[in-house]
């Protein structure tokens, strides 16, 4: 199908196929993703599971887990948001389909590509943008750069006056990720050492976060709780105030990531303080969204995606709570390096982000497949999976981070921080395969969606369709 | 339709982000710029050479294009014994050179006119290979009134070629310092064991935190972000026995029961140091007896060959000082 495609006509190939051919991509790359790290956590667990291969090692695949999440799963379910929703919040179609096309194909060659060269052991060995520098350069071209025209193409060429929201984030997240990527592997290219090196990956790190993860999965809750509860958006003033504190306070604490590296002073308190403004942005998209929900209140529990979006706004604020804290000095001093991190990562990209990205995978297959979902039950059994497992996972992460953090300050011999962390990476080995498996019942269910899931008619929407397993 | 109503908006975004890209990266790049490599800076970059992440010349990271670290007994030229052994940081003809030497501005104010003028490190040659030492001086001194070290092109100051000094190096005075570090990045080290003791903290069990020049010209620094372990930075003062570090790399829990780290017995390779195939389907079968209690003791540990990756990487691990 997607190859048929690559080589026909643009205006042969049916709109939204580009957008259908990234979600399926997505949700593979999530079952990819998560069953690494599920594998990996049984290996903290159990350090004699699969031992004596370089490949199984864990150094060989942690960090395989990690890009496969954020560039595979994450980054192409942004895509698949962003094919969809950008053009119909434009009223026209995608600027080209053909383009979105050999950008899913592309960037699952590169990926595969890189991600095998990397559990190889090939690595630049900078944290978040491990990936040597062809390969960065191969990032770009195909993967960053095409999915950033179609979208600016798609906005450009909109036929309604005004931008909304959603569009303002995705045109400007595209446009920052690429000069996030590019200036961000500048060590790599131009072969920058020392702290100029180190200070340059927490850089990109923080801010491929700040200015690509968080801004893309908000601006997908400004579409989903708009379209689905039929509400309008509560305040576009309060979206502008969410957009440029993003871009203003989001930006700039990058050196907060390195507090207790021998950065200049002035750097690392100005991050510090940067990083508590981050709270400005963070209620502002909580508040607004919320706050668009009301009267409609009963989808939370009726209507699957509008519970997936709720869900990651909620998220949203014990951790942006925790993401302005845990970075001052006072209490970075005691969390820094320790597993309550791990714990904050996950709840980022496992709680917040990634339900936002489900409701919008969820959302767009069926719109545009014009598919009602094929059953309710494994959905909801998707959510709950998902749900607990992942509130295993940060719950025991956290608990495990706060004893590793007082063995830090108390100086107690490591080995018996490690005895006291035990029995909670058998538990996040418990929480991470349970995600594991939500996977695959995703998966299933939506290929079911596409195969026997119930016609929309035209001009509905498929929410306005009744569950019918 | 044209971005006509979002003219403001566009540029107010462009001040925004320039002025944000401004503060994070171009104000502290004259604060790094300044930074003055400290002696500890100096050995890691002349220990490591040009890079330990991929590079062209290492593409499968195999541990290729680096330098050696040899303690020098006798003079190489006249093979007079020296009154101190001294390391150097030998640069076979045809091994990239460390940033600090392509790039002299790296090492700092004073570090970079001593290095050039004294050390005439700026007449080393790649197709040649150069031979290096650290000295220190009187001439710079730290804020504490120490000495600052430099770097000295031995090759050009004494005439000590590679080949000289390897030939007169007995293989236990040769460290594969650099190779090891390439292995201590491909093996994943660093997503466990940092190499940043804090600020704030550390200083009882892991020792100082690093200070401002003692990254120059390392790539990459691996400082690591998550503990699973300890922190490694002075790995070596704490625990130099080269034994201890065989038996844990090969199987962590033969000398500490609890630990949760990965075996690394793969990194043996196919043969031991008498040139034996080393059997892992039988070692595994007796650990595994040994630990129900039906063998006494555990089998023994193969001793690694010279070329093995386990000697460099622990050669890397032991020079953590």
């Amino acid at each position: 199908m997607l190859l048929k495609y690559l080589f026909a006509k643009n205006e042969n190939i049916p709109a939204g196929s580009a957008a259908v051919f990234f979600g399926f991509s997505s949700i593979i790359w999530f079952m990819i993703g998560t069953g690494l790290g599920s594998f990996n956590a049984a290996k903290l667990a159990f350090p004699d599971f699969v031992t004596g291969v370089e490949m199984f090692a864990f150094g060989h695949m942690r960090q395989v887990h990690v890009l496969a999440v954020i560039f595979g799963w994450i980054s192409m379910a942004f895509a698949m948001a962003m094919m969809y929703i950008t053009p119909v919040l434009g009223n026209t179609r995608l600027w080209s389909e053909k383009l979105g096309l050999w950008n899913c194909f592309m960037w699952n060659v590169a990926l595969s590509l890189g991600l095998t060269l990397m559990w190889t052991g090939i690595t630049s060995g900078r944290e978040y943008s491990d990936f040597p520098w062809p390969l960065d350069l191969a990032v770009a071209a195909f993967i960053t750069i095409p999915l950033a025209v179609n979208v600016w193409m798609t906005i450009l060429k909109r036929r309604t006056q005004g931008i909304y929201t959603t569009n303002w984030f995705f045109a400007a997240s595209t446009f920052m990720l690429i000069i996030v990527f590019l200036v961000g592997n500048l060590p790599e290219y131009f072969h920058l050492t020392g702290l100029t090196e180190a200070y340059m990956t927490w850089w990109f790190a923080h801010n491929v976060l700040g200015l690509w993860i968080t801004p893309v999965a908000a601006a997908i809750a400004y579409y989903v709780i708009p379209k689905v509860t039929g509400n309008p958006l509560y305040s576009h003033r309060i979206g502008h105030l969410h957009f440029w504190s993003i871009v203003v306070f989001y930006s700039t604490p990058a050196a907060h990531h390195l507090m207790s590296a021998p950065l200049p002073e002035w750097l690392k308190s100005f991050a510090s303080v940067e990083g508590v403004l981050i709270l400005v942005p963070a209620i502002a998209f909580v508040s607004n969204i919320l706050l668009t929900m009301q009267g409609k209140w009963n989808m939370f529990v009726e209507n699957l995606e509008v519970r997936f979006t709720v869900v990651g706004v909620l998220l949203a604020i014990p951790l942006n709570m925790q993401g302005g804290f845990q970075q001052t000095r006072s209490i970075n001093w005691y969390v820094h390096g320790t597993a309550w991190m791990v714990a904050h990562a996950h709840l980022a990209l496992l709680g917040f982000s990634t339900f936002l990205e489900a409701a919008a995978v969820y959302l767009g297959l069926q719109t545009l497949m014009k598919r009602k979902l094929y059953s309710l039950t494994l959905g909801n059994l998707h959510f709950w999976l998902l749900l607990i497992g992942f509130s295993i996972y940060w719950i025991s992460m956290t608990m495990a981070g706060l004893i590793q953090g007082a063995g830090k300050i108390y100086e107690v011999p490591y080995i018996d921080v490690v005895i006291a962390e035990h029995p909670y990476m058998i538990a996040r080995w418990l929480g991470g395969t349970m995600v594991f498996s939500s996977t695959i019942i995703w998966l299933f269910n939506m290929w079911m969606t596409a195969r026997a899931g119930t016609e929309v008619p035209v001009g509905r929407m498929p929410h306005e369709l009744a569950y019918e397993r | 339709m044209r971005f006509r109503e979002y003219k403001f908006g566009s540029r107010a975004f462009g001040a925004a982000f320039g002025l944000s890209m401004s503060i994070t990266l171009l104000f502290p790049s004259f604060d790094l710029a300044a930074s003055v490599s400290s002696e500890a800076g100096l050995e890691k970059q002349l220990s490591s050479g040009w890079d330990s992440g991929w590079q062209t010349k290492d593409f499968f990271m195999e541990g290729k294009n680096k330098p050696l670290k040899v303690l020098v007994k006798k003079d190489p030229k006249t093979g007079e014994a020296l009154q101190q052994p001294v390391y150097a940081y030998v640069y076979p003809a045809g091994i990239s050179l460390p940033n600090g030497v392509t790039h002299t501005a790296n090492l700092g104010r004073g570090v970079e006119e001593m290095s050039v003028n004294e050390g005439r490190i700026k007449e080393a040659r790649v197709e040649n290979g150069a031979v290096f030492l650290i000295e220190k001086t009187d001439k710079l001194l730290t804020f504490e009134d120490k000495p600052l070290a430099y770097m000295v092109n031995a090759t050009a100051t004494k005439g000590w070629t590679p080949d000289d000094v390897l030939k007169q190096a007995a293989d236990t005075d040769v460290f594969h310092v650099g190779a090891g570090k390439t292995m201590f990045v491909r093996e994943g080290c660093w997503w466990c064991h940092t190499l940043l003791p804090e600020q704030t903290q550390d200083w009882q069990v892991f020792g100082a935190p690093p200070m401002l020049g003692d990254f120059n010209g390392e790539s990459p620094t691996a400082f690591g972000s998550d503990r699973k372990g300890p922190d490694l930075l002075h790995v070596g003062s704490r625990n130099a026995s080269r034994e201890w570090m065989m038996l844990h790399f090969f199987n962590p829990r033969l000398v500490q029961p609890h630990s949760i780290m990965p075996r690394f017995d793969y990194l043996w390779g196919e043969k031991d140091a008498d040139g034996k195939t080393i059997d892992y389907a039988k070692w595994r079968q007796e650990y595994d007896e040994y630990r129900e209690g039906k063998l006494v003791s555990a089998p023994d540990v193969p001793m690694y060959a010279k070329d093995s990756e386990i000697r460099k990487l622990i050669d890397f691990i032991v020079n953590l000082k």
